[in-house]
């Protein structure tokens, strides 16, 4: 099956932002966040990966062998170390929600002014 | 597509909903971290050895800890209360 | 809108773009036929122009670095965001002006101290490997950085938190964490100055597989890794201060 890392990528795309709707508590929120996150890297690392190839590191190989594609993993790189800092700053925003208006549920929220 | 990249990629696709379905803050961490450490194999599997090092360290040390720390200090507050 | 009709209309978009997505991965090369160009070059010519070879990190700190600059100050703000957030307002105090004596969480034992901060040594060394030797195997700035970070949140983890609090203190993070988000800038800088271009590199390039190669991606890791590790201590100082430490009047 040629699409079935593309068709997981979609899987837990659908997964993770179906958590975002429908959740109760901020804090699961971020971590559903996370998890639509992880898609696009199952993605990219998905569309760079060569059959029988072997990882683009060239300590101890001949500089002919057929590696993946290095270009994809470094953006996927960032794009971890962007999710980090994402979830980091909405769980704080979270904390302070809590704070300011007692509750972390997402439909409470939306009835309170001010 | 050999087994071991198809079981790598079966195990991604039955954690996605493990940590979605995990409601509770405390038990989802918990999921997230080892939903993280699956990743982390599959990129493995799939012959990206930086990318598996950044996954583990930030989804399996940083991710959970900042988690249960954040609920730890909102259940507080409900405790106070 | 009431949760179920927001749950159907969830669902409806989410079928309509699973089914666009899919039908869209169709045309995508299938996997394990990537077609190239730029991944078959870089593969190709990456060690013998820059002289490293992990070609990921060589990616990540000599083809893109700009964008490594980016996202070290992605990471720089979003740190100050936290920061800012949890500051302490007006109502809330902490527990006690003087630090407070140590906390300790149930569960925590003599034996989990022990054995947490015998491994304080080793994670510290793990993480000094892995970030100066990232243009070689696989590592770099950013993974070092938080097995670093890892390295001294043992403390914490041990039931010391006072101890952490004072092998980490917030100054020293904060210098860290600027110091590295400059220490990048600087390197620009440098090839700038010494070489006419931004971020050009302009330090000898070494043979490829020694320590002190591959120009200044070595010294782009240093700064990157002592960023990250500051970044994340401070990130899980501030939650665990929340946590512990600060309480409403």
């Amino acid at each position: 099956m040629s699409v079935l890392p593309y068709l997981v990528a979609i899987w837990v795309l659908s997964w993770g932002v179906y958590g975002i709707v429908t959740s109760h508590n901020l804090v699961h929120l971020v971590v559903c966040l996370s998890v639509a996150q992880a898609s696009t890297y199952i993605l990219l690392i998905g569309v760079g990966y060569r059959s029988g190839a072997t990882a683009p590191i060239f300590a101890e190989i001949p500089s002919s062998t057929p590696v993946v594609d290095p270009v994809v993993q470094a953006l996927a790189l960032t794009d971890i170390v962007v999710e980090a800092t994402v979830s980091a700053l909405l769980l704080a925003i979270a904390v302070q929600t809590k704070k300011r208006f007692g509750t972390v549920d997402p439909d409470e929220l939306r009835a309170l002014r001010g | 597509m050999t087994a071991l990249q198809g079981g790598a990629l079966a195990l991604v696709a039955v954690g996605a909903p493990l940590v979605v379905l995990a409601r509770e803050p405390t038990r989802q961490a918990l999921c997230a971290g080892v939903f993280g450490t699956a990743l982390a194999i599959l990129f493995f599997i799939f012959q990206a050895a930086d990318v598996a090092l950044s996954q583990i360290v930030i989804s399996a040390v940083g991710l959970p800890l900042m988690i249960l720390l954040a609920w730890a200090k909102i259940r507080e507050d409900e405790a106070d209360e | 809108m009431t949760r179920p009709v927001r749950l159907g209309l969830f669902l409806t978009g989410m079928a309509a773009l699973a089914a666009t997505l899919a039908v869209a991965v169709g045309d995508l090369p299938g996997f394990g036929h990537y077609p190239g160009p730029y991944g078959t070059i870089i593969a190709r010519t990456g060690v013998a122009a820059r002289h490293g070879t992990d070609l990921v990190t060589t990616v990540n700190f000599d083809y893109r670095v700009f964008d490594t600059l980016g996202e070290e100050f992605i990471l720089f703000t979003a740190v100050l965001g936290v920061a800012l957030v949890l500051r302490r307002r007006r109502g809330e105090e902490r527990t006690s002006e003087e630090p407070p004596e140590e906390h300790h969480f149930p569960g925590s034992s003599s034996a989990l101290g022990a054995i947490g901060l015998a491994l304080v040594g080793p994670v510290l060394v793990l993480g000094a490997w892995v970030v100066t030797h990232g243009h070689l195997t696989p590592g770099g700035g950013f993974q070092g950085g938080v097995v670093l970070a890892a390295a001294i949140l043992i403390v914490f983890l041990a039931g010391e938190y006072v101890a952490m609090k004072r092998v980490a203190p917030h100054a020293a993070l904060e210098l860290a964490e600027a110091s590295g988000a400059a220490g990048l800038a600087l390197v620009g800088l440098g090839g700038l100055i010494f070489a006419g271009v931004f971020f050009k590199n302009f330090i000898s390039l070494g043979s490829p597989g020694a320590i002190l190669s591959a120009g200044t991606i070595p010294i782009g890791n240093l700064a990157v890794g002592i960023e990250v590790a500051g970044a994340f201590l401070m990130l899980w100082t501030e939650f665990s201060d929340q946590a512990l430490v600060v309480r409403s009047r």
